[in-house]
């Protein structure tokens, strides 16, 4: 099962306990060779994945070996892609990765493309001009090294929300519109340019380069039996302070929200969901204890809002942009996300009819699951979980009131002046 | 080995000619748009939910077979 | 009969069924127009007015089919099968039937990529099928420089009366569908009035 024929080099020792991804010696070449030795060439990658248990880290939470399986299984010539464009505007640790150990996501990135049988090989990233001259250097770097066995094409993913989903950037990178699409047949058999595609979040990627180095018993160090390995959290706590932290799965989220009072824990960024305080505190980050009450890892995205916000009127904003990130092609999202939206901005303010609850309740269930992609799903989630979570601040707002300060500025990190809601195709490529 | 009848909801600009002709599995929401019913389509219906498929402007139906 | 009236009758069949197939291809433009725009027949359900262009474009096949061939058969004039689909081959009015064969080719096109088009995939049924806007004024062309008659009275207004229908027709597919295009579709853009939050209705 799983394969100990691990090159070893002299000087370099698996980490011990955490940071593994975010810790020091990745910022160049030389140092990363230092740190974490060559670019392991390995047979059996897949059989190794599966057997360290690692999942996707990009938000779905797939097991990784499942989908290089697939993939590897196609016929035809292949498309390796690192997803490092972090759409979600409440989500830093990609980029954070992407700063601190660019040479960590590339060598995963060379080995899932070598496990699936991949010729092409890209990186997609949104508009990051310091960032993009990183990764160039780096990979100029790797170039003149001769490290990389596929070339990797550097992919810009326009601003939107949906970019970063699989088929929308499988449509980019085959030089589209980065748009969601139904998904028959799927990405892993036709994806980017009509070719079998890997989408992998680079953070995964980041954890392949290691598992293949120091295999999985190393890689279940830390975590849980059920969910190993370490993930990256963007965490927004109440004191208004943003941190990105490499923690093991299953870490209570009260340690990782820091100690400000709150009154509600947003876990999963801004398709993820409202849990009142008392109940999120002793929640472990771990899918096990998250699916039960409609929550999820996700990208490890946790915001704490403090208890003078209004988490109605925090909601209608994300919702807003929510609805004006939608891609416009189905009818469903089209016509219901934005109805939704206002809905729940006249909720938040006080004084509003009970009929927009009513409305909220008929909308959200004629759009769930009548996507091409998950957009409506997730929008609709957040929407049932702050209504949850916030039941008693509804009440005061169908009554007249609202227990928030006025004065308060607003918390959720959502693109505010500036940001023009996309209405033409050069929007979308 | 069941039949399911999908809707490629990109392609649906809300016609709605499949409700009228296979009213059984489809209605349409409050803008027009199909809602299909989970449920597989039986035998009988079989030949109804071909030509809906065949007879969409847009070509957004199609019947998949699962199981 | 003798081979002078056989002639004749060959020769007004086909000319008669190029003017009905002038008038069908018409009303199938313009039921593909209604199609796309969503309209509707009065009395009928959705599924008629897209099964009426459908029937409706089959008639006309058949009527183009007695058109050609009755033309071809006829045997004052020598047009050789040949000539019928490759265009401007004819050694009869070169240019007229020319003008025939090229629409014959784009209709052939459009009839058999529609009796495909579950098999084909939407992209590329959709894409030949805008040759339509292609083979009526061809067709047009055709008629107008091969029938002398068409060219005055009641069969120049008839002429008239499709070919302005159908610009009409696409006329007014342009203008909604651009104006559908311009509408903002987004929240704060239009879509939804932000002055509905005034009011705080929500429909």
């Amino acid at each position: 099962m799983s394969n100990t024929a691990m090159m070893e080099f002299p000087g370099v020792t698996a980490p011990q306990g955490l940071p593994r991804l975010l810790g020091p010696g990745g910022a160049d070449l030389p140092e990363h060779l230092r740190t974490h030795g060559p670019l392991p060439h390995q047979g059996a990658l897949i059989e190794e994945i599966e057997a360290a248990g690692l999942t996707g880290r990009g938000g779905a939470g797939f097991p990784t070996a499942v989908k290089l399986a697939a993939v590897a299984r196609q016929p035809g010539s292949k498309v390796a892609v690192g997803n490092g464009a972090e759409s979600e505007p409440a989500s830093h640790k990609d980029k954070q990765l992407l700063w601190l150990a660019p040479h960590l996501v590339l060598d995963g990135l060379q080995l899932a493309a070598a496990a699936v049988g991949a010729r092409r090989a890209c990186l997609y990233l949104h508009r990051h001009d310091q960032l993009r001259r990183r990764l160039t250097d780096a990979l100029a770097e790797r170039a003149a090294a001769g490290w990389d066995r596929v070339a990797v094409e550097l992919v810009t993913a326009p601003p939107r929300f949906l970019a970063g989903e699989e088929s929308a950037l499988a449509s980019r990178i085959g030089g589209g519109l980065a748009r969601p699409r139904f998904k028959r047949p799927p990405v892993y058999e036709r994806g980017a340019g009509g070719a079998p595609t890997l989408v992998q979040n680079v953070e995964t990627l980041a954890h392949l380069a290691l598992i293949a180095r120091h295999g999985a018993p190393w890689f279940r160090q830390v975590g849980t039996a059920a969910e190993p390995g370490s993930v990256i959290v963007t965490a927004h706590r109440a004191d208004g302070v943003t941190v990105v932290r490499e923690v093991p799965a299953g870490l209570p989220l009260g340690g990782l929200l820091g100690r400000a009072p709150a009154q509600a824990v947003l876990v999963g960024g801004y398709h993820g969901t409202w849990i009142p305080v008392q109940q999120a505190a002793r929640l472990p980050l771990a899918n096990a204890a998250l699916r039960p009450l409609g929550a999820a890892v996700g990208a490890g995205v946790l915001a704490a809002l403090p208890p003078d916000r209004c988490g109605l009127a925090e909601t209608a904003r994300v919702l807003r942009y929510l609805a004006a990130e939608s891609a416009g092609q189905c009818g469903p999202c089209l016509n219901g996300l934005p109805r939704i939206a206002t809905a729940f901005a006249v909720l938040a303010r006080p004084g509003a009819d009970r009929r927009c609850l009513d409305d909220l309740e008929r909308w959200a269930g004629l759009v769930t699951g009548r996507g091409a992609c998950h957009h409506p799903d997730g929008t609709v989630r957040l929407v049932r979980s702050a209504l949850a979570a916030f039941s008693a601040e509804t009440g005061r707002h169908l009554r007249g009131r609202c227990a928030a300060d006025p004065a308060a500025a607003p918390f959720l990190p959502v693109p505010g002046s500036g940001y023009a809601a996309p209405s033409a195709r050069r929007d979308w490529r | 080995m069941d039949t399911y009848l999908r809707v490629d909801p990109t392609a649906c600009s809300g016609h709605g000619l499949c409700a009228e002709l296979l009213p059984e599995r489809i209605t349409l929401d409050e803008w027009g748009y199909p809602i299909i019913s989970a449920e597989p389509i039986s035998p009988a219906l079989r030949a109804h939910a071909r030509r809906a498929v065949t007879d969409c402007p847009a070509l957004a139906l199609l019947l998949e077979r699962t199981g | 009969m003798s081979g002078i009236t056989q002639s004749t009758a060959l020769w007004y069949a086909s000319r008669a069924t190029g003017a009905v197939c002038l008038v069908l291809f018409t009303a199938v433009a313009l039921l593909g127009i209604l199609v796309n725009r969503q309209g509707r027949l009065p009395g009928l359900p959705r599924f008629a007015v897209t099964g009426l262009h459908r029937s409706l474009s089959l008639v006309a096949v058949v009527f183009l089919v007695i058109h050609v061939l009755t033309a071809i058969a006829d045997s004052y004039v020598s047009i050789r099968l040949a000539a019928a689909i490759i265009p401007f081959t004819s050694s009869y009015e070169p240019v007229q039937i020319g003008l025939g064969a090229i629409a014959l080719d784009l209709i052939a096109a459009l009839i058999v990529t529609s009796l495909l088009r579950a098999r084909i995939g939407r992209r590329l049924w959709r894409g030949v099928h805008w040759l339509a806007y292609a083979a009526f004024p061809v067709s047009v062309l055709h008629s107008v420089t091969s029938a002398a008659d068409l060219r005055s009275g009641y069969l120049l207004g008839l002429t008239i009366a499709c070919v302005l229908s159908v610009v009409a027709a696409t006329g007014c597919r342009i203008v909604v569908a651009r104006r559908a295009a311009s509408t903002p579709l987004t929240v704060g853009g239009g879509f939804i009035d932000d002055r509905l939050l005034e009011k705080g209705a929500t429909r």
